[in-house]
């Protein structure tokens, strides 16, 4: 391969070039195909040495080691960013493997906007150190002081013009540094690449499908794979015609305990087969159907109750001001993270060698469950990270991943097991329903006087080793007992100062349908309830919805933030809703939110303008616009991106989705039953992104998909007069609460 | 097992296949590695798996292999490379139109398509062209900017 073709190859697909560093390159194109032979690992991955992360070639190229991986999120730009930029080499020299287990790591799972702040900052660290150790054998080796030298694009430079590149420099060694929490950093406003809209490394190989998704990956002698799920969740094999699929070539059925299998040699006929098998199930469901889950959760014991905020007196400040008194309730529903493609995943499980190619989130963690689900030691199993489709959280990607080991390890061969749509629609993990209710008082002057939510959730499992996967529970492989739905308290309360506060939660043991991380875990949910409110109370007491929020915000940078949303919504002040539109057929409304996201992150003030069509009940958002606070933005477009993409799918999240079930099991199963937000319904965005090279690194992008449903459902309050309290805001909903006014 | 012929990227490519039925995309994807199409859904909903049929945008999961034996099929694959970008690919690139990227394929193919007819069309006829072409991770506005750019220069796309 020449540097060209080498180059496109790591584009396309760096995750599987096993060790280009350390392997001739003319092996890496076979070792693309043939699994690595054990022992795993082939390289040191401890996270406090800096030959973890980064390795030099002697042709000064860099190749940097992540854990973390990119889930579409332009990470990787972000990552070779921060590296060129601490070592001082061009960031065309710098390459990225993310998230294989014997290469890279273990940084723990990415997710929840953690990217920079927490693996960014880390790299940055082992970037610094490598960058110092550098300077110093350079200086050893020209016999000079470590402070004469002088580095740009990767050369060392003494006083006297000589000078030496780092390949060099480290001559094919290692550092054996550890890295070094003192090492000094880049100052900021020297920077070069950090702070750049660089593109993306991934994205020409991704437009002229050269780029290699998991969904794309292959090995020779390779089966096709689908799983057959159940009639309902939790319901067991009772019998199976095997004869069903005879007349589908080389198609068989593969059975562990109550996990249903097809194999085939061509996918297509796998693809048949899993539809043709005639399987009868017996048992399962039990569950509460989707329009009774609030009912249901409301009337649930809570596993213990929790104090959030307390502050002041707010039973007291109530009783107080009962005459102006004020309550409602919120509704949030279970939704899916509804994947554009199927989970998918590859897996050749041999004796004593265990090679999977999965999207996961976290391959190290990954690692761990599936490595215990098979029975076989963590050391025999490596995980290699392949790009999947965008997953806001765990999606099916894990599960995928255990169903292809079961498969690949009963059939003897390597399996590429890939989910249907109905099956990634129906059994990918959900973001849990939520229900708060929200009580307040205004004081004389029609201010805030008291607040109290209440809020009804699901647990989060403390220290669960493993999220059950369901390949390894329908084998009856036992699983920890448990499920992980991430902080999904977050925001249950206002971000204003308000002197008498309580926020409780009602903990409950489970939710009805698996639950996981999906996107700003409960944020949206929560934000919905309390900025909905808070425009309520606004709306009681007459009071211009920006003038009531800034009255009760004292903190003065969210207040500018929130003043810039303003502007930027050319914000006429008066109180909601519109007057004298009854008759129009199209109304519009506009609102302004503000959200210090999780009270530490990122601040954001969030307004959209919205069109609501009174004869159809239908909401168009027209306009979203939002000054986020960004803080130190490594690479600014891909953040834009991030904020962008957040806003965009809150948008679709509040108007159209919600993952409906019956007694049995999920009935939204495809684009149909669970429609997300076309192109001709796809908001004009305006950001301000707000921040500097001297701040510190905040989240990058989830905050963002906070505040949007509670902007969405003030402005079709302000539009037609009409206050929606359950998410998705359908056609049919806004539609019977416009003729419940009437 | 069947032999059927098709014309793909202006190579004519003979396969055999068990099931004439078998949609066209897992020819494309299986027996020639045309890793662009992707598939979404399997049902026509989501528009992954978009390749262009003598000029039409088309969904290769519900077309079957044999229908379109002999007709002209481009895939993402067939309108440009890493370093020789189609304008359409190029303009996504610049606009930095993805997150994931899987859905992409569809958004190009459907826009490469849209332009060879209309070479500079409104934003309007652009949503109206996409309104198949589902995006999960929300990067609808830089798509449009993308396509937008191709069409402000009136050269069809190609």
């Amino acid at each position: 391969m020449n540097q060209i073709e080498r180059r496109q190859f790591l584009l396309a697909g760096g995750a599987f070039v096993v060790s280009f560093a350390l392997a001739p390159i003319d092996a890496i194109a076979q070792q693309q195909t043939t699994p690595p032979a054990a022992p795993f690992p082939l390289r040191n991955v401890a996270t406090d040495n800096v030959d973890s992360f980064l390795v030099i070639a002697r042709n000064g190229d860099v190749t940097l080691y992540s854990g973390k991986v990119d889930l579409g999120t332009g990470l990787r730009a972000a990552y070779n960013q921060i590296v060129a930029e601490e070592l001082d080499v061009p960031y065309e020299r710098v390459h990225i493997i993310d998230g294989d287990t014997a290469l890279t790591p273990d940084q723990g799972g990415t997710g929840g906007s953690t990217g920079i702040v927490g693996g960014g900052v880390q790299i940055r660290q082992a970037a610094a150190t490598a960058r110092q150790a550098l300077v110093k054998m350079a200086a050893q080796k020209l016999s000079v002081e470590a402070a004469d030298v002088t580095v740009a694009d990767g050369i060392v430079h003494t006083r006297d013009g000589r000078s030496m590149s780092y390949g060099d420099v480290i001559a094919g060694g290692q550092f054996n540094v550890k890295t070094d929490a003192k090492a000094p950093l880049k100052n900021p406003r020297e920077y070069k690449y950090v702070g750049k809209p660089l593109q993306r490394p991934d994205l020409p190989a991704k437009m002229t499908g050269k780029h290699t998704y998991v969904h794309d990956f292959k090995l020779d002698g390779m089966l096709h794979a689908r799983v057959v799920h159940p009639n309902a969740i939790g319901a067991t094999v009772a019998s199976i015609d095997e004869t069903s699929i005879a007349n589908i070539p080389g198609a068989r059925v593969v059975r562990i305990k109550d996990v249903v299998a097809v194999v085939a040699e061509h996918e297509w006929n796998a693809v048949k087969a899993a539809r043709q098998l005639r399987v009868s199930w017996t048992g399962g469901g039990g569950l509460p159907g989707s329009d009774n889950v609030y009912a249901m959760m409301r009337n649930s014991a809570s596993e213990r109750d929790e104090d959030l905020i307390r502050q002041g007196n707010s039973a007291t400040a109530l009783q107080a001001n009962a005459a102006r008194r004020h309550a409602a309730s919120y509704q949030w529903p279970a939704q899916s993270h509804a994947s554009m493609g199927p989970s998918c995943a590859v897996a050749d499980v041999k004796p004593g060698q265990t090679t999977i190619w999965s999207a996961s989130q976290g391959t190290h963690g990954a690692r761990r469950v599936l490595a215990r689900g098979l029975g076989i030691p963590e050391a025999q199993v490596r995980v290699i990270y392949l790009d999947g489709a965008g997953c806001y959280g765990m999606n099916g990607h894990d599960d995928a991943a255990a169903d292809a080991a079961l498969i690949s390890r009963a059939v003897g061969r390597p399996v590429r097991l890939q989910w249907s749509r109905e099956d990634e629609h129906g059994w990918d993990p959900k973001g849990p329903p939520q229900l708060l209710d929200l009580r307040a008082a205004l004081d004389e002057n029609g201010n805030i006087a008291a607040w109290e939510t209440e809020a009804w959730l699901p647990m989060n499992t403390p220290n669960l080793p493993s999220r059950p996967l369901l390949g390894f529970v329908a084998a009856g492989i036992p699983q920890p007992d448990g499920q992980s739905v991430a902080q999904v308290q977050g925001n249950a309360y206002p971000s204003y100062d308000l002197p008498n506060m309580t926020a409780t939660v009602h903990w409950l043991k489970t939710t009805p349908l698996r639950p996981s991380n999906l996107r700003a875990p409960g944020k949206l949910g929560n934000c919905f309830a309390v900025e909905s409110f808070m425009d309520e109370l606004a709306a009681a007491a007459k009071r211009d919805p920006l003038e009531y929020r800034l009255h009760h915000l004292k903190d003065e940078r969210g207040a500018a933030i929130l003043k810039r949303a303003a502007e930027m919504m050319n914000w006429q002040s008066r109180p909601s809703p519109r007057t004298g539109n009854a008759n129009e057929r199209v109304s519009i409304g506009r609102s302004i939110v503000y959200v210090h996201y999780k009270h530490v992150d990122n601040r954001m003030g969030l307004g959209v303008e919205v069109a609501v069509d009174r004869s159809t009940g239908k909401v168009k958002v027209n306009r979203v616009v939002c000054a986020y606070e960004a803080g130190l933005m490594i690479n600014p477009d891909a953040m834009r991106n991030q904020v962008e993409g957040n806003i965009m799918q809150a948008v679709s999240r509040t108007l159209h989705e919600e993952t409906t079930f019956d007694a049995a099991k999920v009935t939204s199963i495809d684009w149909r039953s669970y429609p997300i937000l076309a192109f001709p319904d796809a908001p004009v965005l305006q950001l301000d992104m707000i921040g500097s090279p001297e701040d510190k690194p905040l989240g990058a992008g989830e905050a963002a998909s906070a505040p949007v449903p509670a902007a969405i459902g003030n402005a079709v309050f302000d539009a037609v007069g009409v206050r929606m309290r359950r998410v998705p805001l359908t056609p049919a909903r806004v539609k019977a609460a416009l003729v419940g006014q009437a | 097992m069947a032999n059927v012929t098709l014309r793909v990227n202006g190579r004519a490519e003979s396969l055999d296949v068990d099931d004439p039925a078998m949609p066209l995309l897992y020819a494309l994807r299986d027996s020639l590695s045309l890793h662009g199409p992707k598939f979404g859904c399997g049902l026509g909903q989501c528009g992954a798996c978009t390749v262009i049929v003598d000029g039409q945008a088309m969904r290769s999961c519900q077309v079957s292999v044999s229908s379109v034996q002999n007709r002209q099929i481009t895939t993402l694959e067939g309108l440009g490379t890493p370093e020789k970008l189609s304008p359409v690919q190029a303009a996504f690139v610049a606009e930095q139109a993805a997150q994931c990227g899987y859905c992409t394929n569809g958004m190009i193919m459907s826009a490469t398509a849209l332009l060879a007819k209309i070479p500079r069309p409104t934003e309007t006829q652009v949503r109206d062209a996409l309104a198949g072409n589902l995006c999960r991770c929300g990067t609808h506005t830089r798509v449009l900017k993308a396509v937008m750019r191709v069409a402000a220069n009136g050269t069809g796309g190609r």
